[in-house]
């Protein structure tokens, strides 16, 4: 067996290219102070994609590794009760407030992809799949079977969504002249779910725990909604 | 770390039994983080095992999301069919998405305060 054989059939290579990629990534967002554009995720995935081209590694090859890393996503998800729980008193002053945002920040994520859907005439397994691009992955796939879209594709939407808001986040908040952590927080858990989630977390804690419950609750809601504003919307 | 580990995959485990057991659509995870909430919130207070080692790992949770991002390559094609109007729609949506939520919670919190205020 080659060299070259071993390297792209061994899960050591897509843990390592993994690690290395977010460290390279991590390195830039310090060089460029943290800017939006030079986000983690964005770029470690797009250095890993690069290399991956160059060795001849499909995705699967890839994964053989990687998804040890992708693994831990369930433990990190549970552990953001940590920060949440740290944030009680806020939640308890401000818990309306952030239920009523989250209700209809669902019910946004929906119609909003929909409608800009339908704007460009984009067909129905289309518009089925964008529906519940705003929640964290398996939810989202979830809810594209239930609602007849195609569920891979919703997975993708779900990546770039979450990259889109984890960029625009700070920015937007900023240009809206508002200063509150638990509405950077917040809005960022329910537009951009869990790479959101990650991203503010580099910002402040209390952004993150918020955006940790945001995220948990618009999954719920979303399941529950989508299917019933999907009726309405494309009768 | 081993009883960090113990704690996070212990509620990881239950919620996945059950949302399995209840058919809910949610995933174990979530479910997991909100029990594990409310038994903190029962409790009063953070174990040590999960109050030392847990605000290390959130700082680095973006790592765990790149093997997803990478994913994007295989669904290129699907992708490609729409160069221009798939990605200026998610733009739309999710900044949109975002505003939306943002403005409802800015007006919220100012109605809970000048609820409280008088």
């Amino acid at each position: 067996m080659s060299v070259l054989a071993w390297v792209q059939g061994s899960p050591l290579t897509g843990l390592l290219l993994t690690l290395a990629a977010y460290r390279a990534a991590l390195a830039l967002s310090r060089r460029y102070h943290g800017h939006p554009l030079a986000n983690t995720v964005l770029m470690g995935a797009v250095l890993v994609i690069a290399v991956l081209l160059l060795l001849g590694m499909d995705f699967q090859q890839y994964m053989k590794g990687a998804s040890f890393i992708q693994f831990l996503l369930g433990p990190v998800t549970v552990a953001l009760a940590i920060p949440l729980y740290n944030n009680l008193g806020r939640l308890r002053k401000s818990g309306f407030a952030i239920l009523l945002a989250i209700v209809a920040g669902s019910v946004a994520g929906v119609v909003t992809a929909v409608c800009s859907g339908l704007l460009f005439d984009m067909p129905r397994s289309m518009l089925l799949s964008l529906a519940p691009r705003s929640v964290t992955t398996p939810i989202a796939m979830g809810v594209a079977e239930v609602l007849g879209g195609i569920p891979a594709l919703s997975a993708t939407f779900v990546i770039v969504t979450g990259i889109i808001g984890a960029i625009f986040a700070k920015p937007l908040v900023r240009l809206m002249g508002m200063h509150d952590d638990v509405v950077l927080g917040v809005a960022t858990g329910v537009a951009a779910h869990g790479i959101g989630t990650a991203r503010v977390f580099q910002l402040s804690e209390t952004a993150g725990a918020f955006a940790g419950l945001a995220m948990g609750l618009t999954g719920l809601f979303t399941a529950i909604l989508a299917p019933i504003l999907v009726h309405y919307l494309l009768l | 770390m081993i009883e960090t580990f113990i704690w996070l995959l212990a509620y990881q485990f239950i919620g996945e039994v059950i949302a399995r057991s209840l058919g809910w659509p949610v995933p174990g995870a979530v479910l997991g983080m909100l029990l594990l909430f409310l038994t903190l919130c029962a409790r009063r207070g953070v174990p040590a095992a999960l109050r030392d080692n847990i605000p290390r790992l959130m700082t680095h949770m973006s790592l765990l999301f790149i093997p997803a991002g990478v994913g994007i390559l295989a669904f290129w094609p699907m992708l490609s069919a729409h160069p221009l109007s798939l990605p200026l729609v998610l733009v739309v949506a999710t900044l949109s998405t975002f505003i939306i939520t943002a403005l409802v919670l800015q007006l919220g919190l100012w109605w809970q305060a000048r609820g409280k205020a008088r």
